[in-house]
């Protein structure tokens, strides 16, 4: 056990003393988080949104006026005939239509209940989301201002709608890709290329023969390398909630279970690499174009898997990011709990095992 | 009992193709300085790397302490040092750092076996604090050997540890070695200068996977057959050239400030007129002992 | 007898990196057609001055003509005159002996008729006839050194520098490696040698020993011998290195 503790040390004094490294371990999480959310709420600045006003009541006019505030948005026309809406759309100036039904006000006075319709251009999924968001946030805030007088509150429901990709694929979905992305560099990469390194310098041949077990050598290797990782998660996630305003809505201690499950996959996946290669350079290449390529083309991350054809879909079956992502956004976005996710969990313990049992096959107690 | 034992041990790489080693035997007696000479490519470090079970023989066994180097790996590698030829420590790590960690994973602590490392310890222990890619050669040298020794190991293979550095520090580096052989540790140590061999007790003269013979230094120096000259002369290359069209030489070749050269019949009346005859000047002819790398090009040849 | 040419002249060259100066107002001449030996331990210098010379680094102060151009003003000139190389990059492993003759040919702007004149050459003085189509990874370490020497000198330079280019071979075949060196030099191609067998500092027409950044003493091996009362230069070697100071 002291030897375990002296490698790790040893490890961390490596990772803590490689500038490059640190910037790739912790600036590029950052990075990518920033660069994917202010890309987003740069998009939704003065966004441009049509008022279908059939209703023409205080209420209806209270919320507009809200919008027409608000700091996101520019109400530029005020259309009546729904024909309108289509051809504005097309034009591709509006980015959303707010509808108004006709007898908004008095659903809300007689039923305690109103609908309002959201309609996006969704086309540009992560725009059109973040619209919806902000457009329901204006009409619960006025909700919420007119119930704090009432007995009975208030309900008004936001009906959204999204045109042109009604289902919303990958929207919100750049928080659990970018931590797919980042926990496979880390985690495939960073590990893969450490343990080559030690072959490349010749370290490796000096602790071979030495009375440490080969295999301890392999695991206190990897180690550091899961713990890097979690900072990295808590981190994305802190972002993610602080900077972007993108709440976990599951549990978060389910999300760092399932993270350290797919940490595990992706050590493993980057000890089997290590293994088989010999050169840092390879081992990079490997781990780039064979892990970290799928993992931007199938997880479903930029690509949605249901409109690719269907060997490729069945492809992404083997990746293991496709899963991971999919228990993220479960859980992050939708709130699921374990028990909606149990069958991904199981596909990702599968593979960690495959992949352990393959390493620990093929390691060798030699140099060949 | 012997503390390494080799017996026609064979290595090939790339599926046969390149024979590494060939057919090699020796054996090293406990505490006994044995050195490996021969060029770069020679078969050395494969020969270090079967010993400290790295790679396993394709034919033959070899044994260190009387343990198998296949079978018995384990405890070879609890009782041997090894440093390989390329610098192989931690460049991000300090000297302090590096020989913590290697004593840590050899079970054991730099207080314990400080002993064995302390002469040569005090002299890199000033720069303790330093990183060891920020060393002298000479430094880090001393670091590695400090580090090979830390567990206190019965034997130490030590492939090359003097290529690419400075005479000086080669000069002290096997004044160390001499003082640890003092401590009974057995050293095998391999190098391609020839001039080091004399500091050996018995060295293998080794080329192209084959061992040409192995003996003490002396041994090897006194049954050189032939008489051996060494001939100077002002106008050095045309000295060789010379020699070389002389047409009683057996072989010549240049040494330092000299040519040496054997001759047939062993008869060198004549060549001293032939030199002049062909415009060279200031010659000197005389009778000398071969060294080993006399030896060494006569068994080449 | 007309003045023998000077090929290279260099007046209190230094290189200064911060407040650590590597190379400390070396000055010396060396002649055409001379074997020069540039020893000095590890760190003494010798790399960073040996830069300074080929034109890959400016001198921080100090003077210095290569082959007649100054090392300031001209060094693509100097370039183009001087042949380089060293134990740790010679020749592409992955290229035939061919490929490499021709591409290294090209490189020192040889016409396509003078690649195929000297390539014949040289192929007949090494004695590869059979190995024009391997890839040089595939020779032995000895016949690669002699094969870079040789591409090297391919463009008849007027110096041609060598960093150790004997470490690891042969006995054999470093004498041979030293064959072609005096041949050069017999052709009137200066060479400037570094290198840690201290018997090839004999074969040197001068040798200069560095310690500490500076050229400590200068002269024929024989001098030296002479002004340190030594058998060998080994001996000279270590007397002047062991007051050296710093480590590389």
């Amino acid at each position: 056990m002291k030897q375990f503790i002296a490698f790790v040390r040893k490890e961390f004094y490596h990772v803590l003393r490689d500038k490059r490294t640190l910037l790739i371990l912790f600036g590029m999480p950052i990075a990518q988080i920033l660069i994917f959310g202010f890309a987003l709420s740069n998009e939704v600045k003065d966004s441009q949104i049509l008022v279908v006003d059939y209703a023409r009541d205080d209420a209806s006019r209270h919320i507009i006026d809200r919008v027409e505030a608000s700091r996101y948005f520019e109400v530029c026309k005020e259309a009546m005939s729904h024909k309108d809406i289509l051809s504005t759309f097309q034009e591709g100036k509006i980015k959303a239509v707010l509808v108004f039904p006709a007898d908004f006000n008095n659903d809300l006075l007689h039923n305690n209940k109103a609908k309002v319709q959201v309609i996006t251009d969704a086309t540009d999924i992560n725009t059109a989301n973040m619209i919806t968001n902000y457009l329901t946030a204006i009409i619960t805030d006025y909700q919420n201002d007119v119930n704090e007088n009432l007995s009975i509150p208030y309900q008004i429901i936001p009906e959204t709608r999204m045109l042109y990709n009604p289902q919303l694929k990958g929207a919100h979905g750049f928080v659990p890709g970018v931590m797919a992305l980042v926990l496979m560099l880390v985690s495939v990469m960073m590990t893969a290329i450490s343990i080559v390194k030690e072959k490349e310098t010749g370290t490796m041949e000096i602790l071979l023969v030495s009375p440490f077990k080969p295999i301890l050598v392999i695991f206190a290797k990897a180690f550091p390398y899961l713990i890097l990782s979690l900072i990295n998660v808590s981190a994305i996630l802190f972002l993610s909630v602080f900077a972007l305003e993108l709440p976990v809505k599951g549990s978060l201690v389910l999300l760092f279970a399932e993270s350290t499950l797919f940490i595990i996959t992706c050590l493993s996946l980057g000890i089997f690499i290590s293994i088989k290669t010999n050169s840092q350079q390879i081992a990079m290449l490997i781990s780039l174009m064979g892990m970290l390529l799928p993992t931007m083309m199938f997880s479903g991350f930029l690509f949605p898997i249901e409109n690719m054809p269907y060997p490729l879909q069945v492809v992404s079956n083997i990746i293991p990011s496709k899963w991971f992502y999919i228990i993220v956004k479960s859980i992050m976005i939708k709130g699921l709990g374990i028990a909606a996710l149990w069958k991904e969990t199981v596909i990702l313990i599968g593979m960690t095992m495959f992949l352990l049992i393959i390493s620990l096959k093929s390691f060798k107690i030699r140099l060949e | 009992m012997e503390a390494i034992r080799v017996n026609h041990i064979t290595k090939t790489y790339n599926e046969g193709k390149v024979k590494a080693v060939d057919d090699v035997s020796f054996s090293v007696g406990k505490g006994e300085l044995f050195g490996l000479i021969g060029p770069d490519g020679a078969g050395k470090t494969s020969i270090f790397r079967m010993l400290t079970t790295l790679l396993l023989p394709d034919k033959g066994t070899a044994t260190v302490d009387g343990f198998d180097v296949v079978k018995d790996f384990r405890q070879i590698r609890n009782s041997v040092g090894y440093m390989p030829g390329k610098f192989s420590l931690y460049q991000d790590l300090t000297i302090e750092e590096n020989l913590n960690f290697f004593a840590t994973v050899f079970d054991t602590t730099v207080e314990q076996n400080y002993h064995l490392i302390k002469d040569i310890y005090v002299q890199i222990e000033p720069f303790k604090k330093r990183r060891a890619g920020k060393l002298s050669g000479g430094m880090k040298q001393k670091l590695a050997l400090c580090c090979a020794l830390i567990h206190k190991p019965t034997t130490l293979f030590l492939d090359e540890p003097t290529t690419g550095v400075d005479p000086v520090s080669r000069k002290e580096f096997w004044e160390m070695l001499r003082r640890l052989k003092e401590q009974g540790i057995t050293i095998m140590v391999s190098t391609p200068y020839m001039d080091e061999a004399s500091l050996c007790d018995r060295i293998a003269l080794i080329q192209g996977g084959k061992i040409l013979s192995v003996d003490t230094p002396d041994n090897i120096v006194n049954t050189y057959p032939d008489r051996l000259y060494a001939i100077k002369a002002n106008e050095m290359y045309l000295l060789l050239k010379t020699l070389e069209s002389y047409p009683d030489t057996s072989n010549s070749y240049a040494f330092g400030e000299y040519a040496h050269a054997t001759f047939k019949n062993n008869d060198v009346s004549e060549l001293d007129n032939y030199l002049s005859s062909k415009g060279l000047s200031g010659i000197e002819i005389k009778d000398i002992e071969a060294t080993i790398e006399d030896s060494f090009i006569r068994l080449l040849h | 007898m007309a003045e023998i040419e000077k090929v290279i002249v260099c007046e209190k060259l230094t290189k200064r990196f911060g407040d650590f100066i590597a190379t400390n107002e070396i000055s010396f001449e060396v002649k055409k057609g001379e074997i020069f030996g540039f020893l000095g331990a590890n760190g003494a210098g010798k790399t960073t001055a040996m830069r300074m010379l080929c034109g890959l680094s400016a001198p921080s102060s100090g003077s210095a003509a290569i082959a007649g151009y100054d090392i300031y003003k001209e060094p693509e000139q100097i370039k183009r005159n001087v042949g380089y190389m060293s134990q740790k990059f010679s020749l592409y492993e992955d290229l035939t002996v061919m490929e490499n003759i021709r591409f290294f040919g090209g490189i020192y702007g040889l016409t396509n008729q003078q690649i195929d004149s000297k390539t014949k050459e040289l192929i007949t003085t090494l004695g590869l006839e059979n190995e024009t189509k391997k890839l040089v990874g595939s020779l032995p370490l000895g016949w690669k050194q002699k094969l870079s020497f040789s591409v090297a000198v391919l463009h008849e330079p007027k110096i041609v520098f060598l960093d150790e280019p004997t470490g690891g071979v042969d006995p054999v075949t470093r004498r041979q490696f030293w064959n072609l060196i005096y041949a050069a030099a017999d052709r009137g191609i200066t060479v400037f040698v570094t290198t840690h067998y201290m018997d090839e500092a004999e074969y040197c027409n001068r040798i200069s020993i560095m310690v500490d950044g500076k050229i400590e003493v200068l002269d024929t091996p024989g001098n030296l011998k002479k002004q340190f009362n030594a058998e060998s230069m080994d001996e000279v070697f270590y007397q002047l290195a062991r007051s050296a100071k710093r480590g590389d």
